[in-house]
């Protein structure tokens, strides 16, 4: 099973209500290979993504996950998202937990870990993203930078296969975007396998080895960085790229 | 009655609004004003204005006057502030009566609330029949006066069925306000946990856990904190509501102020027992209402 993606899309479709959202998506993410999506608002990229760990469900087609097809009803989705990461645009962490139980609360509730090892596992994710002087502090004490970099330790120490980002920064003072795609480069670096929405397209540039250009449901474009961003080939890429460009 | 005070409860928005039109009507009144500076003899809004407050305050001051020199002080003196009463009544007062509202309380809020848990759970379940019970329970004890209740707890189902004669007053009084209670509760509870944002869930169970594990570990901690004040004014209630208690019949240990401040009326003839329970319940209930005022004050800073 070499050939095997660690995430494979084929077909995908998802209607809300009437709207088709995404009208047959088609594409792999290889094995530490790091896939930007780009595209345009209301293109269905957070849908995509969040279809890949099954808070939204599919309307028809195959999601396989390591070969697995995660559609299937039966499949056991709780023990599959421990295997996907998923950082969200708003943190989303837990405001009543100091930041070490937001880090804990998963691994010892759902991997079933020891309270000693799981904090051993979060301290060595905090740091990772700089925060070990955190460690005691609620959420709203922290800057968004930190607490999305807080989000990122929480998702690593349940020792994902793969990470999911929805536009990490988006929610982010400019002068806070660096320091979160710092830690996401770093990761990148280590090998990790990701999926990223982003509207950065320095970092997409950068990091990713793969850019997928989304518009009004359907993948339009997709290759390595260099083509996608530098010489899109169809008008509804090289349109959306300028409009970027400019804003 | 208790029907009533649950929905004031709630109310104090519409205070808010009828100051806002009051301030507008103000306004406009300014606006008019000014636009007619010729017309030299009338009051200005402002002098207007505190016109009519030195008059309301003369009225106000008169009116004390009246009932001062109409009112038949020594009388009232003797029947509602009697210290030979008042020392008779000590120290009952406290260790049982007082006592008992205490635990009537106590028992029922407790009972209520695991109550109010489940049938919320219920109403927010994905199994169909559970929110239908949960909905129709909600709405029909929170649609009859708690004395129907009370009764129907303490003589209808006793009455009806044999095996139904639940222990004592203080079970079957704290069983009955329990179900009021809980569907009350019910009803706060959810409102708490709808508030809470759905990012959170979405956090959670990418991390793995269950619906249910969501719900009691991250969701419910959350939606707590938010309804902790319209749970001390539901407390508040409660601790009225044990008065109704009276209906199931009671013995000289099993009483709770409001029956035990009658009692005493009757033995002594006098209608002391009535004030001093009613100074009884405030000092209860007021220090719980300012608490609650604070955390609300509070709640709407950090927000
Ligand atoms: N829960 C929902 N119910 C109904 N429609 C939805 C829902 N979620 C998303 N949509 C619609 O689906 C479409 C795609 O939304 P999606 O959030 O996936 O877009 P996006 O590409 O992530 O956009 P953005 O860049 O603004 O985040 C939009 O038209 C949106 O209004
Ligand atoms: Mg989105």
């Amino acid at each position: 099973m070499d050939s095997q993606q660690a995430i494979e899309v084929k077909d995908l479709h998802k209607y809300f209500g009437d709207l088709e959202v995404l009208k047959g998506i088609d594409f792999q993410v290889g094995h530490g290979e790091v896939v930007c999506v780009i595209g345009p608002s209301g293109s269905g990229k957070s849908t995509l993504l969040r279809c890949i760990n099954r808070l939204e469900e599919s309307t028809s087609g195959t999601i396989l996950i390591e070969g697995e097809d995660i559609t299937d009803p039966d499949a056991d989705v709780d023990l599959l998202r421990t295997r996907i990461g998923m950082v969200f645009q708003q943190f989303n962490l837990f405001p009543h937990l100091t930041v070490l139980r937001n880090l804990t609360v998963g691994q010892t509730k759902v991997l079933k870990r020891s309270k000693a090892e799981a904090a051993e596992i979060a301290d060595e994710m905090l740091a990772r993203v700089g925060l070990s002087e955190k460690r005691e502090e609620y959420p709203i004490r922290l800057s968004g930078g930190q607490q999305q970099r807080v989000a990122i330790a929480r998702s690593l120490c349940m020792k994902p296969d793969m990470m999911l980002f929805d536009e990490p920064t988006s929610a982010l003072d400019p002068e806070l975007v660096g320091e979160v795609l710092e830690v996401m480069r770093s990761l990148a670096d280590e090998g990790m396998t990701m999926m990223v929405v982003t509207h950065e397209m320095g970092f997409a540039s950068e990091v990713a080895d793969r850019v997928v250009f989304m518009d009004e449901g359907v993948v339009v474009e997709e290759g390595p960085p260099a083509e996608v961003l530098k010489d899109p080939q169809t008008e509804r890429a090289q349109q959306f790229l300028k409009m970027i460009d400019h804003a | 009655m208790t029907t009533a005070e649950r929905a004031g409860a709630d109310d104090s928005a519409s205070a808010g609004a009828e100051s806002e039109a009051k301030a507008r009507s103000a306004a406009s009144d300014l606006a008019s004003g000014s636009q007619r500076p010729q017309r030299k003899k009338r009051l200005t809004p402002t002098q207007r204005e505190r016109a009519f407050q030195a008059a309301m305050y003369v009225l106000a001051a008169l009116a004390v006057l009246a009932v001062a020199l109409a009112a038949d002080w020594p009388t009232i003196q003797r029947n509602f502030f009697q210290v030979d009463v008042i020392r008779d009544m000590f120290p009952e007062l406290v260790i049982i009566a007082a006592k008992n509202t205490a635990i009537y309380t106590t028992l029922s809020f407790v009972l209520g609330f695991v109550l109010a848990l489940g049938l919320a759970l219920m109403r927010m379940s994905t199994v169909a029949p559970f929110r239908a019970f949960a909905m129709i329970y909600i709405e029909l004890f929170r649609g009859l006066p708690a004395l129907v209740t009370l009764i129907l707890i303490g003589f209808g189902l006793p009455i009806a069925f044999d095996g139904f004669r639940l222990g004592s007053t203080l079970v079957r009084g704290s069983v009955g306000l329990a179900i009021v209670a809980g569907a009350y509760m019910a009803e706060t509870i959810r409102a708490g946990v709808e508030a809470v944002p759905r990012g959170q869930t979405e956090a959670a169970r990418s991390l793995g856990m269950s619906r249910n594990r969501t719900m009691f570990t991250i969701v419910l901690p959350q939606a707590f904190r938010i309804i902790i004040p319209p749970l001390t004014n539901e407390l508040v209630l409660l601790i009225k509501d044990t008065s109704l208690f009276f209906v199931l019949g009671t013995t000289p240990e099993s009483k709770e102020l409001t029956k035990f401040a009658r009692d005493f009326m009757v033995s002594s003839r006098n209608a002391t027992p009535l004030t001093v329970v009613a100074i009884a319940y405030l000092v209860i209930t007021l220090p719980l209402t300012y608490v609650v005022r604070r955390m609300e004050r509070n709640a709407g800073k950090s927000r």
